[in-house]
């Protein structure tokens, strides 16, 4: 029987991953992919309440989500491909305009 | 039965009026880089104080028109502060005394303005100096006509502004200006009593049951609602601002740094007019200081003190104009002890003080006549010797000015007190009182014995410098071959001062000297109105007999005599006798008792190392240490926290992860609760 725990560890595991990434790679492209996986993430979780809470706000926020995530994509390639062609790189230790 | 007069206000108002004409003039000029032109400015500078002088004349008539208990004009100009209790008006009051001091104030005030402009018409700053000179005239009669005490004050600070304005004249030499500080410094020291003792007044009438008010009149009419011990504690502040404006030991020191600025100021000012001031306030408050017992003792002992202090100084000067400054201080005191002794007479027997606070008055306007004729005279002399002051370098100028030598002569020989010049007059009527008052204390004789010895003093140092300067070989033959005599607009008020020093004397002619025929004391019947504290009491006066009266005028003039003997003999030589410069005694008086110096170690110095100390010790270590690190401390944090600024995204992504583990952890630990 899937309780509601397996649902929950499941994307805690996926956020975690998404971490993990985010934080120990310097590729642009795979920061980029972490990221959707924590946005993944949390849409398991929304969903997983949903359906076991019997209420239809985690649904609904979830498509809010993948909206968003869609736009996110959109507008973040763009910054990728402008940052690329600046840089030569993708690295994401080579921008540090903030510092320097 | 009051009188009241709208001329009064005018006496002021036209030598404000020039002084603003003059100023905008002077402004005006400087801006389009020139002079304002000479001929309007003396015109105008010299018509101010005639004017107020023909004015002060009407009313001099007016007032004697009235009947003698109500002789007393007055004009108010208009309502100035109302405060709760606090009311005092620009008012002005016309009394005999007040009378009288505008008079001499604005007679002598004119003959001054009129030597100035032969005086001062090569100086670049002409019209500055007269506007500066028309103001100090309206300052004064406001002084001198206000009809209150913080009226008084305002023409009292108002003379001490233009003093330091005229004295540091010549600003661009450090030294001028720094005595023009001088003065100004030394003046508030005294100020600062004046009004403490304004407070006193007002506060103790508030507090008695009295009206409280700073007007003459209303204090005089409350004036038996003052204990003796109020009436001395009051008394003695204001007294202290009479010694700072009247240079009496120990804030004399400024009078001699100011004879820096050019010499009529120093005859106006600093001799005839401006350091009186102080002797005036002490008779108008007259009633005041004959309440105390000992204040009037106070005043005559600091006057007599300050007469044979400022005499031995006069002996061992050089310069011409240092003389008379001191001379000016112990004749100041001379005042003094006039006007103490009036006070001390009036306590010891009720309406006996009018009478000698007349004499007090009588030495302030006769000493006007001469001093101002003597340092107009020397301002001659200093003119003729292209700026030089120092009399060892002139000598036999006789010949070359007959007329300023003739009448510095009548000068020299009025202060040295001899008959029938204005001088003695007024000197021995001082003396005669000295005298008297040892008859109610013994230890008072003292104060007659020092007066007697400051005048042989006198007698010897002014004509040392009169034969120094006059007579004698030339010691200097350049100056000496271009002096001059001066031109006429400078020898006319030297001749009219003159002859005024020959007369005013008979105005109060004392009663064994009447021959007969002579008028008696009409210079004190005059004043006595305003003077007056109490009535009766003239006959339980003691008073020496007519034979002691010659006697004491025998001992008075032999004094001087001896003195103008000395001088003679030393100093009237063709070779003048040498000065006794390696003696100790003689550096003590060449150093002035080293009161300046003393001054300086017990009154600037402390004050200058609190500052020091303030400044260092307090402001820099103290304050600004804190102000300081307060930054340092911000800076020192902020470097602290500057680390994480990597500038990497990935470090502010593993922050921002902290972060969160770190509120997940305190929310799990606060739930877990």
């Amino acid at each position: 029987m899937l309780t509601m725990s397996h649902f929950l560890f499941v994307s805690a595991v996926l956020f975690t991953i998404g971490v993990a990434g985010v934080l120990s790679r310097k590729n642009l492209f795979i920061v980029f992919l972490s990221i959707e996986i924590i946005l993944n993430a949390v849409n398991l979780s929304f969903v997983t309440f949903a359906r076991f809470l019997g209420q239809l706000d985690g649904q609904i926020f979830t498509f809010l989500v993948i909206a968003v995530a869609a736009a996110e994509a959109a507008i973040g390639l763009a910054i990728v491909i402008l940052l690329f062609k600046n840089k030569e790189s993708l690295n994401v230790d080579d921008f540090k305009l903030m510092k320097e | 039965m009051e009188h009241t007069s709208p001329l009064i206000g005018l006496i002021p108002l036209f030598p404000l009026l020039t002084a603003a004409l003059i100023g905008l003039m002077t402004l005006f000029f400087a801006h389009k880089g020139q002079g304002a032109p000479k001929g309007l400015v003396s015109t105008l500078a010299v018509a101010g104080p005639l004017a107020s002088f023909l004015v002060s004349c009407v009313l001099f008539f007016q007032l004697r028109a009235l009947p003698e208990a109500e002789r007393a004009l007055t004009q108010t100009v208009f309502p100035w502060i109302h405060v709760g209790p606090l009311q005092i008006d620009v008012s002005f009051l016309l009394d005999p005394l007040s009378a009288m001091m505008i008079l001499m104030v604005t007679g002598i005030g004119t003959l001054i303005h009129l030597y100035s402009v032969g005086y001062m018409s090569h100086d670049r700053g002409f019209s500055r100096y007269f506007a500066y000179l028309n103001l100090f005239m309206f300052s004064m009669l406001v002084l001198v006509l206000g009809s209150s005490l913080p009226l008084m004050f305002v023409g009292w600070e108002g003379v001490g502004l233009c003093s330091y304005l005229l004295i540091g004249f010549w600003f661009s030499d450090i030294a001028k200006a720094n005595a023009g500080n001088k003065a100004f410094i030394a003046n508030r020291v005294g100020d600062f009593g004046f009004l403490l003792g304004m407070f006193f007044i007002f506060f103790f009438l508030l507090n008695n049951g009295g009206t409280a008010s700073l007007d003459f009149a209303a204090m005089k009419g409350q004036a038996a609602l003052f204990t003796p011990f109020a009436a001395t504690v009051a008394a003695l502040l204001l007294f202290v601002g009479a010694m700072g404006k009247s240079a009496q030991v120990p804030l004399h020191v400024w009078l001699a740094d100011a004879m820096a600025g050019p010499t009529p100021v120093s005859a106006l000012i600093h001799a005839a007019t401006m350091v009186t001031a102080g002797v005036y306030m002490v008779a108008r408050m007259g009633f005041m200081f004959a309440i105390s017992p000992s204040a009037g003792l106070v005043v005559a002992s600091i006057g007599a003190l300050t007469a044979i202090f400022a005499a031995t100084i006069a002996i061992a000067q050089s310069d011409i104009k240092k003389v008379l400054a001191y001379s000016t201080v112990s004749q100041l005191g001379y005042m003094f002890i006039g006007v103490g002794l009036g006070a001390y007479f009036e306590n010891i027997v009720a309406g006996a003080g009018a009478a000698i606070f007349a004499v007090g008055m009588f030495h302030v306007f006769t000493h006007a006549f001469f001093k101002a004729l003597l340092f107009l005279g020397s301002g001659s002399v200093i003119h003729a010797c292209h700026e030089e002051q120092d009399i060892w370098k002139m000598g036999g100028l006789k010949a070359k000015m007959p007329i300023t030598w003739a009448t510095m002569g009548i000068g020299t020989l009025a202060i040295a007190g001899i008959p029938p010049l204005a001088g003695f007059f007024s000197k021995e009527a001082i003396l005669t009182n000295a005298f008297i008052a040892g008859h109610y204390q013994t230890w008072l004789y003292g104060i007659y014995a020092i007066a007697l010895v400051t005048s042989g003093l006198t007698a010897f140092y002014m004509f040392r410098m009169f034969f120094l300067t006059f007579h004698g070989k030339p010691r200097d033959q350049h100056i000496h071959d271009h002096a001059h005599e001066s031109p006429l607009i400078m020898t006319f008020p030297l001749m009219a001062l003159a002859l005024g020093t020959v007369v005013v004397g008979f105005l109060n002619v004392p009663k064994v000297l009447s021959f007969g025929f002579l008028p008696t004391d009409l210079f004190a019947t005059w004043l006595e109105p305003s003077l007056k504290v109490a009535e009766h009491g003239e006959a339980h006066m003691f008073h020496p007999t007519a034979t002691t009266d010659f006697i004491l005028m025998a001992v008075a003039i032999g004094i001087s005599l001896v003195g103008i003997g000395f001088a003679y003999a030393r100093y009237a030589k063709p070779t003048p006798a040498t000065e006794p410069t390696k003696a100790l005694w003689w550096e003590i008086l060449w150093d002035k008792y080293y009161v300046d110096e003393m001054i300086q170690a017990i009154v600037i110095e402390p004050i200058l190392k609190l500052s020091g100390f303030l400044r260092k010790g307090v402001d820099e270590d103290g304050l600004d240490y804190v102000v300081n690190n307060t930054p340092k401390a911000y800076a020192g944090l902020s470097n602290a926290v500057r680390v994480i600024q990597t500038g990497l995204v990935r470090s502010y992504a593993y922050l921002m992860v902290l972060g969160m583990f770190a509120i997940l952890l305190y929310y799990y630990l606060h739930l877990a609760k």
